[in-house]
């Protein structure tokens, strides 16, 4: 227990804005009165930077991680049945294991169970497309869901979102928390999209999610990977083993 | 030694509350967290905390996502019984504010008392990090060397005046986005 407090970081790496997208992207018309107008105030990390909620499995119900299942009321839900998994890194590629992962997302034809969504398309009864789960001692996550459709939204004339999950992440502390969205390969809407393209290009491909044939199911669901790297430590614990 | 690139930050977006505050929300889905992270038997002072999130024309925000974090009464985070987090989205109060019900935290390693506030919304790419300190902590404040690390004009944005209410002892913290008043928000 010694060893572990004494290995303890003291700060993690900073935020890489050659990476991170800039508060204010004009293309993206919600930041123009969103996006703070000062330079942020640099902080060096404390204890209150250092900590952060822990979520231990017993905060998760066991169709929490099944958005095919976890809003069924009399069937299955409509659209394409995938898996998303993949593994949760910090920067030096080591697992990040005891993460909670959230994730939301539209439905197969592109709309969500919100009431300020008001997309004509069809809600599907059985699905409402939100779910969680922790990564285990290697960083893994794996969720089953339904493929979401892409959808209008009132940013420019003809604008549709690509295809996309909403994930939410705490990792360590408070530091590395991260909210991102995962895209899906080949979708011809990122080329348009002022959201993701609000993403420095070195960052990118991050956001783009893998094809995984190997790990699909037979005769049920196709699957994707999605590995996310969260900020590491500053200092490299020192490692016993 | 090279690093692996961070995964890049994006929006929240508008359609947050089923993945995050469905609870709070009414969607049928639980939450991690939510409004209240301290009853009346958490040793402490329980207080209401309350504020909104304000943009750059003055609006208040409906559609933004505000998560505290914080220390127990003596200091201590992660204590047994106070879990120090908590999460509220401001498209269900009439007046788009945030509510939360906790206790005044205790001084962490030497700083003055405060909560860290994060937050998420449509049109933000990245989350927002600031401080909420008391203001009626001036003593504590006066020494505190994160407060004393921002442009003295400023520091007012960072401190939540004792308000009078119906109820609970109550802290206002409005967090201005953008402009005239603007919070100070942290590169953490």
């Amino acid at each position: 227990m010694e060893n572990l407090l004494s290995a303890a970081p003291t700060a993690f790496q900073p935020r890489d804005w050659e990476v991170q997208p800039p508060y204010l992207v004009p293309a993206y018309k919600s930041s123009v009165l969103r996006a703070p107008s000062q330079p942020l105030v640099p902080l060096k990390h404390t204890l209150s930077e250092l900590t952060g909620p822990v979520y231990g499995p017993e905060c998760l119900g066991p169709l929490d991680h099944d958005l095919t299942r976890n809003g069924r009321v009399n069937g299955e839900p409509l659209g394409e049945r995938i898996i998303v998994a993949g593994r949760v890194l910090d920067q030096f590629g080591r697992p990040v294991p005891d993460t909670l992962v959230e994730i939301w997302q539209a439905n197969a034809a592109g709309r969500y169970v919100h009431k300020g969504d008001q997309h004509d398309a069809p809600l599907d009864p059985n699905f409402f497309g939100g779910g969680r789960v922790r990564t285990d001692a290697e960083g893994r996550y794996q969720f089953m869901t339904i493929k979401p459709g892409s959808y209008p939204w009132g940013n420019h004339p003809n604008a549709w979102r690509p295809h996309h999950i909403h994930f939410s992440l705490f990792g360590p502390n408070i530091a590395t928390r991260l909210v991102t969205q995962m895209y899906f390969p080949g979708d011809p809407l990122q080329a348009i999209d002022p959201i993701f393209l609000g993403t420095p290009p070195k960052g990118r491909e991050l956001l783009i999610c893998r094809f995984d044939i190997d790990s699909s199911i037979s005769d049920y669901a196709l699957a994707y990977e999605f590995n996310l790297v969260l900020r590491g430590p500053l200092e490299t614990p020192f490692e016993t083993r | 030694m090279s690093l692996l690139t961070q995964t890049p930050s994006q929006t929240a977006g508008p359609y947050f509350a089923y993945g995050l505050a469905a609870r709070q929300y009414g969607f049928p889905h639980t939450s991690i967290a939510g409004a209240t992270l301290a009853e009346a038997h958490t040793p402490g002072e329980l207080i209401a905390l309350e504020g909104r999130v304000l943009d750059g024309v003055g609006q208040p925000i409906n559609d933004a996502l505000v998560e505290i974090w914080q220390a127990d009464a003596t200091g201590r985070y992660h204590a047994p019984d106070f879990g120090g987090f908590g999460r509220f989205g401001t498209g269900t109060e009439r007046d788009q504010a945030f509510r939360f019900q906790t206790i005044k935290p205790g001084s962490v390693e030497g700083q003055a008392p405060h909560i860290n506030v994060l937050v998420f919304m449509r049109g933000l790419m990245s989350h927002l990090y600031t401080r909420l300190y008391f203001a009626d902590e001036a003593g504590a404040n006066a020494l505190d060397p994160v407060l004393n690390s921002v442009p003295s004009d400023r520091r007012a944005t960072l401190l939540a005046p004792r308000v009078a209410g119906p109820g609970l002892p109550c802290y206002r913290f409005d967090i201005r986005v953008q402009g005239e008043g603007e919070t100070v928000f942290f590169d953490l």
